[in-house]
């Protein structure tokens, strides 16, 4: 298991790579900082005595260590990338260099606010897209990721709640839900109660109205929903669940289908989050960082996290602390994530209200054109037209021997990042494609073209070429029940480990 | 549009494909009163028109580069070396997702199995997971997870503790079944957690160095924790101090849950951060958010997996761990390249040099009449007692062309006692120019 460096053989352009760790040497390092001055140290007898046990390289093995790493990666970069739900398109470059400008990237958040009317008037600019595209008047822009906007907006929905006496224990969540979605509402205290639905794919009218009573607090729709396709009944449900007292929370993780063309607000969306990481095009990152400003009707504006900008006597100020008494409180640490702010407003004022309206309207087009380009060979369980990405479920395998699973790894030895799969749970094995608007026809034709070829083989019943890929990736399928059993979750020095077994 | 690949020409033969007359007809799901609104808004616009509009909004800031600098409170201001940034802007990093297909990921899976490696080391714990959003939501979780483990209810937050970590750990239980004793503001460093244990306490949590900047032993309290069966969880808004303090994990903390925005990050006027998540190896199936762990591969070869995820919401859905999905993957990857830069040494001498900064700026304000340092100990920050309201003298000394440090009063509003107050911050870039002018300023200021 070790990888002492004698034992590794690179093939090509494909480089095998120790763990820092295992290549730091003793009095090695990668900056050259000034010598410390001699002063009586104040740290309260509490300073370091032991060594923490860092590697010290340096800078030319760092930067080596890892580019070798990022060549590891699939990305948008490198190709399409049809991870449903997850919006991954193109992360233009001029996002990036303005992020680094000083004035946004080297400006301290609790800064005396004359001295950042930039940076305030920036957020208020891009509330100001955000609530017209939603058509709702309000923004809170604080929340860190989709999850934690979901959670913002659930605490403000029961804020309301108690506030006009009126506490309600549940929220009704659709079976094809995000797992976020329940999630964030058990961290709000609510109980969670699933909606069925129905066989076209969308949330059962009925059974929802069956299960509004006077103690649900909300209804989490995603819209258009994780079947790809747009909820045609929704202004029933929103009367349905307005009638109830509840109000309507809308998962945008969505929204870049919509975007341009339809305004939440107008289907009676009281609450809903915004992942500027998928329609606004700031980079995944590997994990984040996100981004989940929420927009909230005029019912809940009061009860809005803190911060937000206001207009002050001397210009833009940032409200900080509620004097109200209605706000629920604070979400995140400062004021949200302004480095993906700036990102976002630079990719909505590049594509203007024509630019986003194209840009839903040809994710949709992709969207279709892969359905209709693999109808015929592959099973979906509902029918079109989809939206943004389009779902598939595993009728067309049976028989085959090969699984959803065998179908995604044999798409990483063709060149391509997998859909999602197994999700949503409403669908037998379940294959979520997401082309994004930024593919070319061309780059469209190739993925149908690789899809079909896949498709052909396993009908073809080779399940064992299936079973084995991927092959040509950096790395083979991975025991994961074995990685989950025995946790390695660090690295330790070898010896530690000897003395572990023993 | 330039983002936008497809022609009019495309179009029509992709709809044709489809056997679809139009591509608003794609829309016909959408309810037709909500179909295509009027946007009075602008339209597109080239790279040069974006680059001048948001290049004149980020002209109206000062930037901290730009001025004597002096501010810290959470998020201090470090040299991050060019490398870093040249690093993560590579594509395969910045425009990957969530490493759910390992074997197209193992970049940013062994990054993130270095960064944990990382944060346990320095936190002096056991494990860390992948990150979560910032110091302050990394902190209500160690809170939220103290609460599964102990099965109690009791949290005890100190009056050290900064108070918008304090603000989202109560805005975060404000509907779970916890008991909060949230101690007053600490100004004297007077405050004694160990009163406030009892048999219902699931967990304590405290600062270090605390949001004043005095560096306190927490092993006195850590075992009161213990001998209560309570778990310490330990803040750390300041991460470079680990370079030269004991580690919490030392002196008994139980959990770490930090701010690593030091270590590879911009400000970024506050966000996007990287939280740190540490603790012991008997908690791990109760921790939040990603974990990256060891798998071998089908011919055996090592490399790296998401694990544990029957944690996670995307599993467990209302009975997991965490709603956190998307973290700070690239915040956490540029901390674990810089970290990786300094290197025990590195960090060490990073720290130390943080503190002389912070000893030699401490003495020269002292000196000032009507200004006072108020610790005894400290380690990058202390914090000032000023005979004016601080908040005054801070827009006074802006205006002046320095940024001299956080008033106390900024995040305690509604407390009169902490008007006189200014936390002081130095890091590896103050120099003596810096220290000049701040000191001159205030002398002025305070005459």
């Amino acid at each position: 298991m070790s990888a002492g460096t004698g034992a590794i053989r690179h093939r090509g352009l494909r480089f095998e790579e120790p763990l820092i760790f295992e290549q730091g040497a003793e009095g090695k390092t990668g900056v050259d900082l000034p010598d410390v001055p001699k002063i009586k140290d104040r740290l309260g007898g509490l300073a370091r005595k032991t060594p923490i046990g860092l590697p010290g390289l340096s800078e030319p093995q760092i930067v080596r260590h890892f580019t070798r790493l990022s060549q590891k990666n699939y990305a948008i970069d490198t190709g399409l990338y049809p991870l449903g739900s997850c919006t991954m398109k193109h992360n233009p470059r001029l996002n990036e260099k303005l992020a680094r400008l000083p004035g946004f990237g080297d400006i301290h958040p609790l800064q005396p606010e004359s001295t950042v009317q930039g940076a305030l008037a920036l957020m208020e600019r891009l509330s100001d897209w955000l609530k017209a595209l939603t058509g709702m008047p309000a923004i809170a822009l604080s929340p860190a990721a989709g999850a934690h906007g979901e959670w913002t907006g659930l605490m403000t929905i029961r804020s309301a709640h108690e506030a006009a006496g009126d506490a309600r224990k549940r929220v009704l969540v659709p079976d094809s839900a995000h797992g976020t979605n329940p999630a964030s509402a058990a961290m709000c205290g609510y109980e969670v109660a699933a909606v069925p639905l129905n066989a076209r794919g969308r949330v059962d009218l009925g059974a929802l109205k069956a299960a509004l009573d006077d103690d649900v607090a909300a209804f989490m729709l995603t819209n258009p929903n994780t079947c790809g396709l747009f909820e045609d009944e929704i202004l029933d449900q929103a009367e349905a669940v307005h009638e109830a007292g509840a109000y309507f929370y809308c998962d945008g993780a969505n929204f870049n289908a919509i975007v341009g063309r339809v305004r939440p607000g107008d289907l009676g969306i009281d609450c809903m989050h915004l992942n500027l990481h998928k329609t606004f095009s700031t980079p995944h990152g590997g994990g984040g960082p996100g981004s989940g400003p929420i927009a909230l009707c005029e019912a809940l504006v009061p009860f809005a996290p803190v911060p937000y900008v206001a207009e002050g006597p001397d210009g833009l100020r940032l409200v900080e602390s509620d004097a109200s008494g209605t706000a629920f409180g604070r979400v995140k640490g400062f004021h949200g994530q302004m480095g993906m702010f700036v990102r976002a407003l630079a990719y909505i004022l590049s594509h203007g209200i024509d630019g986003l309206r194209q840009a839903s309207s040809d994710a949709v087009l992709n969207a279709n054109y892969v359905s209709a380009g693999l109808a015929d060979l592959m099973s979906l369980p509902y029918e079109g037209p989809c939206m943004h990405e389009v779902l598939f479920d595993d009728a067309f395998l049976k028989d085959t021997g090969v699984t959803t699973l065998d179908l995604a790894k044999a798409m990483i030895d063709e060149g391509y990042h997998p859909a999602t799969i197994y999700f949503p749970l409403v669908v037998h094995g379940a294959l979520l494609l997401e082309p994004t608007e930024t593919e070319s026809k061309e780059s469209l034709d190739h993925l149908i073209a690789t899809l079909r070829r896949i498709v052909e083989r396993a009908l073809a019943g080779k399940p064992d070429e299936f079973h084995a890929a991927p092959v040509d990736a950096p790395r083979r399928r991975f025991d994961e029940t074995a990685a989950a059993r025995r946790p390695v979750l660090r690295w330790r020095p070898p010896a530690a480990e000897d003395r572990a077994a023993e | 549009m330039r983002y936008l690949p497809l022609t009019d020409a495309d179009r029509r033969a992709m709809l044709a494909s489809i056997g679809a007359p139009s591509v608003d007809s794609l829309f016909r799901d959408v309810p037709e009163a909500a179909r295509d609104p009027d946007f009075d808004l602008p339209r597109h616009a080239g790279e040069i028109e974006v680059e001048r509009e948001l290049g004149a909004l980020a002209a109206r800031n000062v930037a901290a580069g730009s001025v004597p600098f002096f501010l810290g409170a959470g998020a201090y201001r470090h040299h991050v070396p060019a490398s870093v940034d040249a690093l993560i802007q590579r594509g395969e990093f910045l425009t990957s997702y969530t490493p759910y297909q390992p074997e197209i990921s193992q970049g940013t899976l062994q990054a993130l199995f270095e960064f944990q490696t990382q944060v346990a080391l320095i936190a002096g714990l056991d494990v860390a997971n992948a990150s979560m959003y910032d110091g302050a939501t990394s902190c209500l979780e160690a809170v939220n997870m103290a609460l599964r483990v102990t099965r109690r209810a009791g949290v005890v937050l100190s009056g050290a503790l900064h108070p918008q970590y304090r603000d989202v750990t109560k805005t975060g239980l404000r509907y779970l079944s916890a008991e909060l004793d949230c101690l007053p503001p600490d100004f004297d460093g007077t405050e004694s957690l160990v009163d406030r244990i009892d048999a219902g306490t699931a967990c304590v949590v405290v600062q270090y160095p605390d949001f004043f900047g005095r560096v306190r032993d927490l092993a006195p309290l850590s075992e009161a924790c213990r001998d209560a069966g309570a778990l310490l969880i330990v803040a750390v808004t300041e991460v470079v101090a680990l370079g030269a303090l004991r580690s919490p994990g030392e002196m008994g903390a139980d959990i770490v849950a930090a701010e690593g925005k030091s270590i590879g990050n911009p400000l970024t006027f506050g966000g996007p951060y990287v939280g740190l998540f540490a603790c012991r190896e008997r908690h791990v199936r109760q921790m939040p958010g990603r974990l990256a762990g060891e798998a071998l591969d089908a011919d055996g070869k090592r490399g790296w997996v998401l694990t544990l995820a029957t944690r996670e919401q995307h599993i467990r859905r209302e009975k997991s761990t965490s709603n956190i999905c998307t973290n700070s993957g690239l915040c956490a990857l540029a901390f674990t390249i810089h970290m990786s830069l300094l290197g025990e040494e590195g960090f060490s001498r990073l720290a130390r040099l943080n503190h002389a900064k912070a000893a030699m700026l401490a003495d020269r304000l002292d000196s000032i009449p009507g200004a006072e340092v108020v610790n005894d100990s400290f380690f990058n920050e202390f914090t000032l007692r000023l005979d004016r309201p601080a908040a005054e003298v801070v827009d006074e000394l802006a205006g002046r062309g320095v940024l001299a440090g956080v008033p106390v009063s900024r995040l305690l509003p509604g407390e009169p006692e902490a008007a006189p107050f200014l936390l002081v911050a130095a890091t590896e870039t103050t120099d003596e120019g810096d220290i000049a002018a701040l000191e001159a300023a205030l002398r002025e200021a305070l005459r």
